[in-house]
């Protein structure tokens, strides 16, 4: 498996990534909108541009693999199995949302599906990933952690912190970066000297890896390889994605930091096209596929939102039954 | 049966007791189990005693993580102000979950931290500070006062489904007490009636409780009945334990080792102002350190904080023999 020939897709697997990134995309650029509209009322981070990391890692994880995400966690969501309708609910602060619309975007729960926690506060994941880690090698289970954080939670002390415990305990966790180059309005230039995150991780002899974060296929190859070892025991691995956030850090977000990438640049970034072609060029997609994949995405999108609209807002007494678990 | 043991033997008595009940409680900290022969390795092995580096926010992170998946972690974290540096986790992740996730996921960790050490520790570990814990909705704040409630308490907050900070008083480390052998559960958010009176209701916290009792047998000696009242449990907080304790005396005394802006004493004075001012036959008075980083030198030390005299002067002032404040 160290070898990427070997992960080729063929042209299911090809056709389940450009399905999963289609929808996460779909999704993403239709949340936008309800953002604007004022029908997702909340704080938004969307991961336009950066769908190949969440395609490539959570399309090979099991239901019981425990994922962690941040405050860019709609992808992470949608690739690990929640359905659509009720991330949609929960965006929309409704009852019937992933967490009875208590979470909202930023804390995107579904244990049903493996997804635990999307915690708000940069890097605050990390450590609860090798909770999952340490309680899987407890159990005696082969369960594995995945924990997606971005470039700027590299940083803070809490992420040196975890990966110092989880090397010494070789605890069976992944840590999956997503580099976008920009930790929320500056660019990482102006927060390390240190360019690539999986150097920062070297004294530990954590095992590493730095892959084109917008090709689907490279992920899947590079984090094929780590859940292998980790299913097996092995652990910590950092994954290191260099990718690109297309929209601002948040819905609203004027970037003045930053020039907007031209358009043939963004369409030789765009994970969804690069592996479009890809499949064209390895023949296990034709144009009318393409298309209905995208037009699947928006049928289930739009399902999504009527759902959503439909659903009622929580009941106010659901405050006092939640504060304290009983 | 009771016999008499020390307030530390007491908690360790509890976990130890909890860890045989149920193999889901794991212990772990710095500096724990140093040596072979330390009891709870020898007992419960390296997988459930685990000592840690210093580093307090993985430490924590990581109980939260196992809690998810069925653990009880128990973290030792011998000192409060080590919870510090961990604020993250302990305000923001920890108690938050359970409601942020539409109760999809329970947090029963329990954060055992020594406080009020003084005894010429100066200003970074001497600090009262679980009244900045009762502002966090989802946590649970233990104050024991005896050893008996000391292995009460602990066994009560290790099997609860919440966060819960379980504060020591290093003070009465040593101090022996009667305490039951074999299971013994006090459960959280009950205060104790530790002295019946009619005249004043004293609240007293922790440490404060043994000089509110010396108080009042003081005063007793004047004629004057305190009632003494131990909330023993901070979140929650019996609230109705006090109002009627202070419906029958129609005067309140709230005694605190705590500086007194956005202290224990301040949110227990407000609940009965707001909810038993009819009953109120003089105004509150607060005994509380200074507003003040607790100095090293001793004369300067007890300069600041509560002690015997201060709570006679202020039961006296409440019932109008004294004129000048506490």
């Amino acid at each position: 498996m160290a070898d990427g020939a070997a992960v080729q897709p063929d042209g299911d697997v090809g056709l389940d990534l450009l399905r999963t990134m289609w929808r996460i995309r779909v999704f993403e650029e239709r949340v936008g909108e309800l953002t604007r509209a004022d029908e997702v009322h909340g704080l938004v981070h969307l991961s336009v541009g950066q769908e190949a990391v969440a395609a490539g890692v959570c399309g090979q994880l099991r239901r019981d693999d425990a994922v962690y995400s941040g405050h860019r966690a709609h992808g992470h969501a949608i690739a690990k199995g929640a359905p659509l309708e009720r991330v949609m609910a929960e965006l929309m602060g409704r009852a019937d949302g992933l967490c009875r619309g208590l979470g909202g975007s930023m804390h995107l729960v579904d244990v049903e599906h493996g997804l635990y926690g999307a915690t708000g506060v940069v890097g605050g994941n990390v450590p609860l990933a090798l909770g999952s880690a340490l309680a899987h090698r407890l159990l005696g289970s082969d369960q594995v952690a995945v924990v997606f954080f971005g470039d700027g939670a590299v940083q803070g002390g809490i992420f040196v912190e975890s990966v110092n415990l989880a090397t010494l305990w070789r605890l069976p966790v992944i840590l999956v970066c997503e580099n976008n180059g920009f930790a929320e309005f500056t660019p990482r230039s102006a927060h390390t000297n240190v360019e690539r995150v999986s150097d920062v991780v070297a004294p530990y002899g954590v095992e590493r890896a730095t892959v084109d974060g917008n090709d689907v296929v490279a992920v899947r190859t590079a984090f094929a390889r780590f859940l292998a070892e980790a299913r097996g025991g092995g652990g910590p691995l950092l994954l290191e994605c260099l990718t690109h956030r297309l929209r601002g850090h948040y819905e609203g977000d004027p970037q003045r930091y930053r020039e907007a990438l031209a358009a043939d640049e963004w369409q030789e970034l765009d994970p969804i096209l690069r592996l479009q072609r890809r499949g064209a060029a390895e023949g296990w997609l034709d144009d009318d596929t393409s298309s209905r994949l995208e037009q699947e995405a928006h049928e289930q999108v739009e399902e999504a939102v009527r759902f959503a609209r439909e659903s009622p807002f929580p009941p106010a007494s659901l405050t006092a039954e939640l504060v304290y678990a009983s | 049966m009771a016999r008499e043991l020390p307030y530390i033997a007491a908690i360790g008595e509890a976990i130890h007791q909890e860890m045989e009940r149920d193999e889901s409680v794991l212990y772990f900290g710095q500096n724990l189990a140093t040596s072979e022969d330390d009891p709870f390795l020898k007992a419960f092995g390296s997988d459930r005693v685990r000592v840690t580096p210093i580093s307090e926010t993985a430490e924590i992170g990581m109980a939260v993580g196992a809690a998810f998946a069925g653990y009880r972690p128990v973290v030792q974290l011998y000192m409060a102000e080590f919870m510090l540096v961990a604020m993250d986790q302990v305000v923001n992740e920890a108690p938050r979950f359970h409601y942020m996730t539409g109760g999809q996921v329970t947090v029963p960790i329990v954060l055992q931290a020594g406080y009020g050490f003084t005894a010429g520790w100066a200003g970074q570990h001497t600090g009262s500070i679980y009244g900045m814990f009762m502002g966090v909705p989802g946590l649970k704040v233990v104050v024991p006062s005896t050893a008996s409630d000391a292995k009460g308490l602990m066994t009560a907050s290790i099997r609860d489904d919440n966060p819960v900070v379980y504060f020591h008083h290093y003070l009465l480390t040593l101090v022996h007490g009667e305490v039951p052998e074999g299971e013994h559960f006090v459960p959280l958010g009950e205060a104790a009636v530790r002295r019946t009176g009619g005249d004043v209701t004293i609240v007293a916290i922790g440490w404060m409780v043994d000089k509110a009792l010396a108080a009042a047998e003081q005063l007793a000696a004047e004629g004057i009945s305190a009632e003494v009242i131990d909330p023993r449990t901070l979140a929650p907080l019996d609230t109705a334990t006090i109002l009627q304790s202070v419906d029958k005396t129609g005067r309140l005394v709230v005694v605190d080792q705590s500086t007194r802006h956005g202290s224990a004493a301040a949110v227990i004075a407000a609940e009965v102002a707001s909810e038993g001012f009819s009953s109120l036959k003089a105004p509150i008075q607060l005994v509380t350190a200074l507003d003040a980083t607790i100095p090293y030198s001793q004369p300067m030390e007890d300069y600041l904080l509560p002690d015997e005299a201060k709570i006679v002067g202020a039961v006296q002032q409440v019932l109008g023999f004294s004129p000048v404040a506490a």
